[in-house]
């Protein structure tokens, strides 16, 4: 059943940069240790990565610069060949497939997003998008057609002709993301897509793409040092310290159960209502009878519903997607999320 | 005390100071020798009256020293042997060099990780490694020990012209011979098989070229070329007799058809502007009347730039593919930098012979290296992430390469092929004395004639060729398709069908002309051809501005120009000459030792160390006499220049554009206006040398001057520094290291203008080569003396170089 569902599957793996990475590795007996790799001149990009990504998932790896983020992406897109370790990709070994096989593999069901976008400068925006579509030998006017498509998809209808550095940043973006889509990939890699691009845009895009992917319905691995970024975007989320996976949960729990010290470092600044769901805070219906009027969904962010909440002196009931009663939120428990411990104290005295 | 203080803060300086002592000191002590080292058949004479001793042993050595006298080994690097008539057969050499090959070995050996692995990783520096050990036990050691212990006795190293040009013989006459049939004695012959296969690549060019030409200005006997190429006769043959055929009498294409092509080309290419450069560019060969030769020189260039280009291409793609060739290639490339061209004529007049294929082969070998050079930058600027990028799509190898590499880095490859354009007609005057046609060689004429305004006119019709063809290339490779219009045949092909339209107007009205210059007492069709001597020539004007200079200004420049050589250049070519040889490599060493450690002064001393040894010691001393005359002048006044242009944008605009065009202008024209004010002498050489190599000073400075980033100066602004002190304390330091590698590119041009200077007439290295050229050429000294040469380039390059790039990573650019 898993192995049915799984898209993407990593199994142990490694990534270690450096002239005699595989022997130091052999040697290592999978017990890696970054410094003493770095003593004998190796860096370790991913240091045993193991996780599977199911249809439809969007999974977001997240990390501090250097972490190995993107050397992970390169890893599964197989840009560079992994050191050790096995990847599937709907069930077939990756890491054992031909040139063909790969290049037939990318040709037909990957497409990537890079950080700056790597549009090829001597096209136009029609002729980027057509690229990976001639490239696999369609005919000119067929994959024009297909370009037109996914241009007005994008919504840069009108731009067709212009070349990319004619475009602002979030339109040189939409071309890299219209032409990642051109081939209807069905896994998608997007390597610190936004970045590059200011707050504003930045958000918008990642409007964009919620949309596109509400459309699409594609298997994401989408890579970002953002942390809101990944909190909107996020399915689960990865962890990555030194190329080794810290942690992989939803973004619930991530927040709330951080399993390692890292983790909660990094978690720790993190608004807790704009990870948790209501579903997170309430309590079972108990004996009491006087509930509010307001109803809430147990998927709801807890930011989006804090102030209707609060307002309300009795207790909220909390819905299902059937709208059946599964629990109550207390506004007590609400300004313990908003304000944390010691705010709990001063409202019950 | 301060003083000390002053100076161990700053140990470079000291360290200056200290080499300058030194060298100051060993200028003085050559005493006894003075007179004899101003060149060296004296001091070898004097040894073999008996005279002086060549060489003395350590303690009179000793001796010698403290009595303010250099020994005769350290004043004169004597003809050396590099092996020692008494441990000669004693395989003590050899057994050094494997010693000093082995010690290398081990280390590298010893320091690598995975030891089971090193051979096949290292296989390329345990080649060279080794190289380097023979050559140093071999060559070097012996070298040194003879230097300081030996006799003079005939060098080793001065019979190298000679088994060079001993194997190049062999290489054409005798290596690997097949028999060919040879219709004149009816029988079969040996030719060598490297002969056959020259003599292929040479038919080959000049087929090319003849087939572009003979459709130019030619007509119908292209056939002909076309069948000589292959055998002498059935060509002429074939033509007697068909000569009443009509197609026999098939003309070439007239001048109005080209032009009206030329006009269509540029519109449909990029639009009104570039129609009305080519349009006008080609009136003005036509008119006057340098048609003819501008068609020849084009033909020639129309093979010779495209060859380059798919060579460079083809080489740029090869090492940015492997490491192994880019490692073999990139010395290569930096001694073919600065080469000096005639010196590549020797070698090509062995090997093909005289004539535009000649020419063509010499064209091409100068012109591959920028593209290869600017190919690999480019494709090594293509960001990752778009060749990510390319390999996501789906791309294989050859896809990657040719729809993703090197579209990409077109930028720097076009730019290449401005710089193969520019060089194909800068050879075109310098090809010419090889046997190559057209505008250059009319030039070469003109300027044994002193016909300045001639030259002048030519010159303009090299620049305008070279411009026209520039733009023309840059606007092909920068076209874009449409893929929106849904177009008629007529409209999508309007372009094409104009063009016919046009070919058979233009076609009617040449042969209207027939009739319309009928009456004409001469009878020439002007719509056809205009001969050269029939054009309207501005000639006049430019001699009679000539003249007026030589006859006012003649008697002042006199007195200057006497003055300039009592009082500077004689005195300072004189003291180069007296520089004894230690000191020279004190000098060198020690200045390449506080920029670049030890390591560049090995560099520097081995550059230098391959010239002593050569005969031509002497000449090179002169050689950088004036280099470092010209360099000094040129760099004074072209960093002045720029800094005041770069005040004003239209300023800055004009001096790029002047820039550009003093670039691609014939150098040899600079030559005879210099000449007939100041006569043969080295001042001519020199202005002639000032006039080519101010260029890149004045480019790089006005380009590093604008390149200051735009914060540093408010910031300059707002702490309250006055225009002077933000020029001095801000802009200058910081456009500093751009302006040194202008610096490196006026050595590299005055280098090349001194050795065309031995046209003039000049008793340096470029002398030799010339002389190697007109009597026929012994390739060995043809391609020791361009060694010379390129190795004095290369050591200023490299300290330049390095100084640059330490000093860009201390400021933090780039
Ligand atoms: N080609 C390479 N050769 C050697 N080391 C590399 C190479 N590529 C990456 N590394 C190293 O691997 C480590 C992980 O790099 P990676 O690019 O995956 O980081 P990242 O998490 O994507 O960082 P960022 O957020 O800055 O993009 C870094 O220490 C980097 O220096
Ligand atoms: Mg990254």
């Amino acid at each position: 059943m898993s192995d049915q569902q799984s898209v993407i599957k990593c199994d142990s793996v490694y990534k270690i940069f450096g002239k005699n990475a595989e022997k130091m590795l052999q040697n290592a007996n999978g017990k890696v240790v970054a410094e003493e790799f770095q003593k004998a001149g190796c860096v370790v990009g991913v240091n045993n990565a193991s996780f599977e990504v199911n249809k439809g998932e969007m999974l977001v790896v997240m990390g501090l610069s250097g972490s190995g983020k993107s050397t992970l992406l390169r890893c599964i897109s197989r840009l560079t060949d992994a050191t050790a370790g096995n990847i599937y990709i709907e069930g077939e070994d990756l890491t054992s497939m031909s040139d063909k096989e790969l290049i037939e593999l990318r040709r037909n069901k990957m497409g990537m997003v890079f950080q700056s976008f790597a549009l090829l400068p001597h096209k136009t925006v029609l002729e980027n998008i057509a690229f990976p579509l001639q490239v696999k030998g369609n005919s000119t006017k067929d994959s024009i057609q297909r370009a037109k498509d996914m241009v007005d998809l994008v919504g840069l209808t009108g731009r067709e002709n212009y070349f990319p550095r004619q475009l602002s940043g979030g339109q040189q973006q939409r071309v890299g993301i219209a032409r990642s889509l051109a081939v209807e990939p069905d896994i998608w890699f997007l390597d610190e897509p936004f970045s590059a691009l200011d707050p504003l845009i930045r958000k918008e895009m990642q409007d964009e793409f919620l949309r596109l992917q509400g459309v699409l319905n594609k298997t994401i691995l989408f890579v970002t040092h953002d942390f809101d970024e990944a909190l909107r975007l996020a399915d689960r989320i990865a962890i990555m310290k030194d190329g080794i996976i810290e942690q992989l949960d939803t973004p619930a729990n991530i927040v709330l159960n951080p399993a390692t010290e890292y983790v909660r470092k990094f978690t720790e600044d993190v608004p807790r209502e704009k990870v948790l769901k209501i579903k997170s805070v309430m309590e079972p219906v108990g004996d009491e009878k006087d509930f509010s009027d307001l109803r809430v969904s147990e998927d709801a962010i807890i930011e989006t519903v804090a102030e209707a909440v609060l307002a309300d002196p009795k207790s909220v009931p909390v819905l299902n997607a059937n709208d059946d009663i599964v629990g109550v939120v207390h506004s007590s428990k609400v300004i313990h999320v908003l304000f944390g411990e010691n705010s709990t104290l001063e409202s019950n005295a | 005390m301060s003083f000390i203080n002053y100076l161990s803060e700053r140990p470079k300086l000291t360290q200056l100071g200290i080499v300058l002592i030194v060298f100051f000191i060993l200028m003085s002590m050559t005493g006894l020798y003075h007179d004899l080292i101003v060149e060296r058949h004296l001091f070898a004479k004097s040894v073999v009256k008996g005279e002086i001793q060549s060489s003395v042993g350590f303690a009179e050595s000793m001796s010698m020293i403290l009595n303010w006298q250099l020994p005769p080994q350290l004043v004169r690097i004597p003809e050396l042997t590099f092996y020692h008539p008494v441990i000669n057969t004693s395989a003590t050499y050899v057994l050094i060099a494997l010693l000093v090959t082995a010690g290398l070995l081990y280390k590298s050996f010893a320091e690598s990780v995975n030891k089971s692995q090193w051979l096949r990783v290292n296989w390329f520096q345990i080649i060279s490694k080794g190289f380097v050990g023979i050559i140093v036990g071999l060559l070097f050691i012996p070298t040194l020990y003879n230097w300081f212990f030996g006799e003079v006795t005939r060098s080793t190293f001065w019979e190298i012209p000679m088994m060079l040009q001993d194997f190049s013989q062999y290489l054409i006459f005798e290596f690997w011979q097949t028999p060919v049939y040879d219709p004149e004695i009816e029988d079969y012959e040996d030719y060598g098989r490297v002969r056959l296969f020259t003599r292929a690549i040479g038919a080959t060019l000049l087929f090319l070229i003849n087939l572009v030409r003979e459709l130019l200005i030619g007509g119908f006997e292209t056939v002909v070329s076309l069948a000589n190429v292959f055998s002498d006769q059935s060509g002429w043959d074939w033509l007697n007799e068909n000569k009443d055929k009509w197609y026999s009498s098939v003309p070439a294409i007239p001048w109005t058809v080209l032009t009206a092509g030329a006009f269509i080309l540029g519109y449909k290419l990029q639009g009104v502007g570039l129609s009305i450069l080519a349009g006008f560019g080609c009136i003005y060969l036509a008119v006057f009347g340098q048609w003819e030769p501008a068609m020849q020189t084009l033909s020639f260039v129309l093979v010779a730039a495209p060859v380059s280009v798919l060579f460079g291409v083809i080489w740029g793609v090869l090492a940015y593919k492997s490491r192994t060739v880019e490692r073999v290639i990139t010395p290569l490339l930096l001694v073919a930098q600065t080469f000096p061209h005639f010196a590549y004529l020797v070698p090509i007049i062995v090997f093909f012979g005289i004539g535009d294929h000649a020419g063509a082969v010499a064209t091409i070998i100068f012109a591959t290296p920028p593209m290869i050079r600017l190919t690999l930058l480019g494709l090594k600027r293509v960001s990752p992430e778009v060749l990510d990028a390319g390999r996501m799509s789906g791309c294989h190898n050859y896809q990657l390469m040719f729809k993703v590499l090197i579209p990409t880095a077109r930028r720097d490859i076009l730019i290449g092929v401005n710089q193969v354009i520019m060089q194909c007609l800068a050879m075109a005057v310098i090809a010419s004395f090889i046997g190559a046609m057209g505008l250059g060689f009319n030039l070469l004429l003109a300027l044994n004639q002193l016909r300045v305004g001639q030259a002048l006119e030519l010159g303009v019709c090299i620049v305008l060729i070279a411009v026209v063809l520039d733009k023309l290339s840059l606007a092909w490779a920068n076209k874009q398709t449409d893929y929106f219009a849904d177009l008629s045949f007529v409209e999508r092909n309007k372009t094409a069908l104009l063009f016919v339209a046009v070919f058979f107007a233009a076609l009617l009205f040449a042969w209207f002309g027939n009739w319309m210059f009928a009456d004409t007492a001469k009878g020439i069709n002007y719509f056809y051809l205009i001969p050269h001597n029939k054009g309207i020539t501005t000639e006049p004007f430019w001699q009679a501005g000539v003249d007026y200079m030589v006859s006012n200004w003649r008697a002042d420049i006199k007195i200057f120009n006497k003055w300039l050589l009592v009082e500077v250049l004689m005195p300072m070519k004189a003291s180069y000459l007296a520089m004894p040889a230690i000191a020279t490599f004190v000098l060198t060493m020690g200045v390449g030792y506080i920029i670049g450690g030890i390591r560049s002064a090995i560099v520097v001393g081995s550059f230098m160390l391959f010239i002593a040894l050569t005969p031509w010691w002497e000449r090179a001393l002169i050689t950088m006499y004036m280099l470092t005359f010209a360099v000094i002048v040129s760099v004074f006044i072209g960093t002045i220049v720029g800094a005041i242009c770069v005040q004003n944008k239209r300023a800055t605009k004009f001096i790029l554009l002047v820039c550009d065009t003093f670039q691609t202008f014939p150098s040899f024209i600079y030559l005879i206006p210099v000449i007939m004010l100041f006569g043969v002498t080295d001042t001519s050489v020199l202005i002639a040398v000032i006039v080519y190599a101010v260029i890149p000073p004045t480019r790089y400075t006005v380009e590093g001057l604008r390149n200051v980033p735009e914060s540093l100066l408010d910031a300059a602004d707002m702490s309250g520094a006055t225009k002077l002190q933000r020029m001095f304390k801000i802009e200058f330091p910081l456009a500093f290291p751009h302006i040194m590698l202008g610096v490196n590119q006026c050595v590299v041009f005055a280098l090349f203008m001194v050795i065309i200077g031995a046209f003039i007439g000049t008793e340096d290295l470029g002398q030799e080569i010339m002389q190697q050229l007109f009597s026929g050429g012994n390739i060995g000294s043809g391609l020791m003396l361009g060694f010379c040469v390129a190795f004095i380039g290369l050591a200023v390059d490299h300290l330049i170089q390095t100084w640059a790039t330490k000093r860009r990573k201390l400021l933090g650019i780039d």
